[in-house]
């Protein structure tokens, strides 16, 4: 009795939350397919029947009256977050790698200082920034191009990689990798065979957070682009107007939102999988 | 030919865990290294894998250096206290990876893989991941990856402490048959435990704080500790030592006057700290060297008896279990003729 009872309150809480995450998105949707007459007269959902479905919305973001092309920012913003999180994460990678593993000195400086300058970079607020990454682009001539833009964005993730490897290397004990030297592999033989395969799981997350992070910067995409080297994030403020148009709106929020849900959808199962567990004792 | 240790020491933070550490290491010999934790004992066998490099001193190979041969070149096999295997390779993949890396054709490696996962009795068990085997079994990995190199130099530094005390009895009988065959390695074990270090070696390096006390055959080092470290480190509870003197042709025992046994008789007149294992020690009612009960542990068939003496404290093993309260006057037995001299700085003088 008692399991069928847990089953059931299982079920419910899981079906409740469900719904609870679904619903904007369904909202979005069907908003996406309204028009002005649509969206105020109240919250309906089921086209045809509820409301008149019309594809406004979604021509506004493909050069439609009165929208933008999405198509253009929407490839920047793929190839600045996908460069930079690539770049990010091999770097990182190996900084924190070096860092968990062997001891620094920089002048006064031990690892845990060279750590600390590292994160350190997240500490200021964004405005702080700004004003240097836009004279240091300007003086390289690289304002308002996708070069500047993952150069910024590789100063942005950097932070963000390393710490959220440098706690996954801590975790794997040291003596894994002398195994392997003693088992014949150099130090970077021990990292790429051993320490890297092993490490998947935290890889998985870091590229996950610089992906988040890159995808929706709004702020330095927008003080460092002007026409030219535009991203998702500000292509979309250009669709507001004196009359907000929530159809647009929604159209670009789901296209915005499509490629981390589906990022998510394929990195699940490597993050459920604890692959470390049994690695000392 | 043999690996000699030549003067090796190595400190770090004001802690000297090698101290002047000559050695030498035979083929075809299972040493055992006993001492306590911190003797050093962990830091020689690293220092001899080239995990860690001594501030001084050489490390010969057949009269070669090695010192400065880095870990991956050194064909140093080694098993750790904790199990370490590679969790992302299955249990085969892990016993041929130091195969594959020293240049084996895969189907070669996997041949000899196999042969020794069945010599450590996992044949059944190759496919698995390392995480989804027990202690005993994660350990036999290692044991089976270290082995299955076939290296010159073999290392195992207190494989079986973290076990359970069955497992850990049923794989040093194991560990026996397996080093047996081990004709042409140097096999260096380290332990506390002076059981396993008797069973195992052919011979026994006494370590402690770093140095080395004395190397022997177990029979030697039991028999004949050098020094009353050595008496203490080799013996499971650690042996009394009991300060005391000869005085005119007798033992002084705080105010207690004992005859001296034959093979005390020439002993000269001076102060000695006399050594008794736990287990020569009995309650006897008859006697008139008595002390205070202060802890007693009974240990399955055994008791073991914490006694505070006016010449010090002593520790009895005695055979079956006894109830006695503390504080009771515990009236202690022994013969004389199971009594160890050592001279005041701690050297063996007699052994009975």
């Amino acid at each position: 009795m008692m399991p069928k009872l847990y089953g059931l309150l299982k079920y419910s809480v899981i079906l409740l939350w469900s719904a609870f995450v679904v619903a904007p998105f369904l909202w979005a949707l069907t908003t996406s397919f309204k028009t002005a007459n649509g969206v105020t007269g109240g919250p309906t959902y089921i086209p045809w029947l509820q409301y008149e479905p019309s594809l406004t919305g979604w021509r506004s973001l493909f050069g439609g009256a009165g929208g933008i092309d999405i198509v253009k920012p929407y490839l920047n913003s793929i190839v600045v977050t996908g460069s930079a999180s690539a770049i990010s994460l091999v770097l990182g990678t190996l900084a924190a790698y070096g860092l968990s593993r062997f001891d620094y000195r920089v002048g006064p400086a031990k690892n845990a200082d060279v750590l600390f300058f590292f994160i350190s970079q997240r500490i200021m607020p964004p405005i702080v920034l700004a004003i240097p990454f836009f004279l240091m682009l300007q003086f390289l001539g690289l304002l308002d191009s996708l070069l500047g833009l993952i150069l910024v964005y590789i100063a942005l993730l950097l932070p963000i990689a390393v710490w959220v490897m440098i706690d996954f290397f801590n975790n794997i004990p040291r003596q894994i990798d002398e195994m392997a030297m003693l088992d014949g592999c150099t130090p970077f033989g021990a990292f790429f065979r051993v320490i890297l395969p092993n490490s998947l799981p935290g890889i998985i997350v870091a590229g996950l957070f610089c992906i988040i992070f890159g995808w929706n910067d709004f702020f330095f995409a927008f003080t460092l682009t002007f026409t030219d080297a535009q991203l998702l994030p500000v292509a979309v403020v250009a669709l507001n107007s004196s009359v907000t148009p929530w159809w647009s709106l929604s159209a670009s929020a789901l296209i915005s939102v499509a490629p981390l849900v589906l990022i998510a959808f394929l990195v699940e199962r490597f993050l459920s999988r604890g692959n470390l567990a049994g690695a000392i004792r | 030919m043999p690996l000699h240790l030549e003067n090796l020491s190595l400190a770090r933070n004001g802690v000297r865990y090698l101290d002047r550490v000559d050695a030498t290491f035979r083929r075809g010999r299972l040493t055992t290294v006993i001492g306590r934790t911190l003797a050093g004992k962990t830091t020689l066998l690293r220092t001899l894998a080239g995990l860690q490099a001594p501030d001084s001193g050489d490390l010969k190979l057949d009269g070669v250096s090695i010192a400065s041969v880095p870990v991956w070149k050194r064909d140093v096999a080694m098993v750790y206290q904790q199990f370490i295997n590679y969790p992302h390779l299955s249990v085969l993949e892990n016993v041929a990876f130091p195969l594959l890396r020293r240049g084996l054709k895969a189907p070669e490696a996997q041949l000899r893989a196999e042969a020794t996962l069945a010599k450590v009795g996992l044949s059944g068990f190759a496919a698995r991941r390392p995480s989804q085997l027990s202690g005993g079994q994660q350990q036999r990995v290692a044991l089976a990856r270290a082995l299955a190199r076939e290296a010159p130099i073999l290392l195992l530094d207190e494989p079986l402490v973290n076990l359970d005390y069955k497992l850990r009895e049923q794989l040093r009988e194991e560990f026996r048959g397996l080093f047996a065959e081990e004709t042409k390695a140097i096999v260096v074990y380290t332990t506390t435990e002076p059981a396993e270090a008797m069973m195992l070696g052919d011979e026994i390096v006494v370590m402690h704080e770093g140095r080395i006390l004395q190397v022997g055959t177990p029979v030697d080092v039991f028999e004949r500790p050098a020094s009353t470290a050595v008496a203490e480190i080799v013996n499971d509870p650690p042996m009394n030592i009991l300060p005391g003197a000869v005085v005119d042709g007798r033992i002084a025992l705080g105010s207690y006057r004992l005859a001296l046994p034959a093979h005390l008789s020439r002993l000269a007149a001076a102060d000695y700290r006399f050594g008794l294992r736990a287990t020569d020690l009995h309650v006897d009612p008859a006697s008139e060297i008595a002390g205070s009960l202060v802890f007693a542990e009974i240990s399955g068939s055994e008791t073991f008896l914490h006694v505070e003496t006016a010449f010090g404290p002593l520790a009895l093993q005695i055979e079956g279990i006894h109830d006695i309260a503390l504080g009771t006057q515990v009236p202690i037995g022994f013969s004389t003729e199971r009594l160890f001299a050592f001279a005041a700085d701690g050297a063996l003088v007699v052994a009975p």
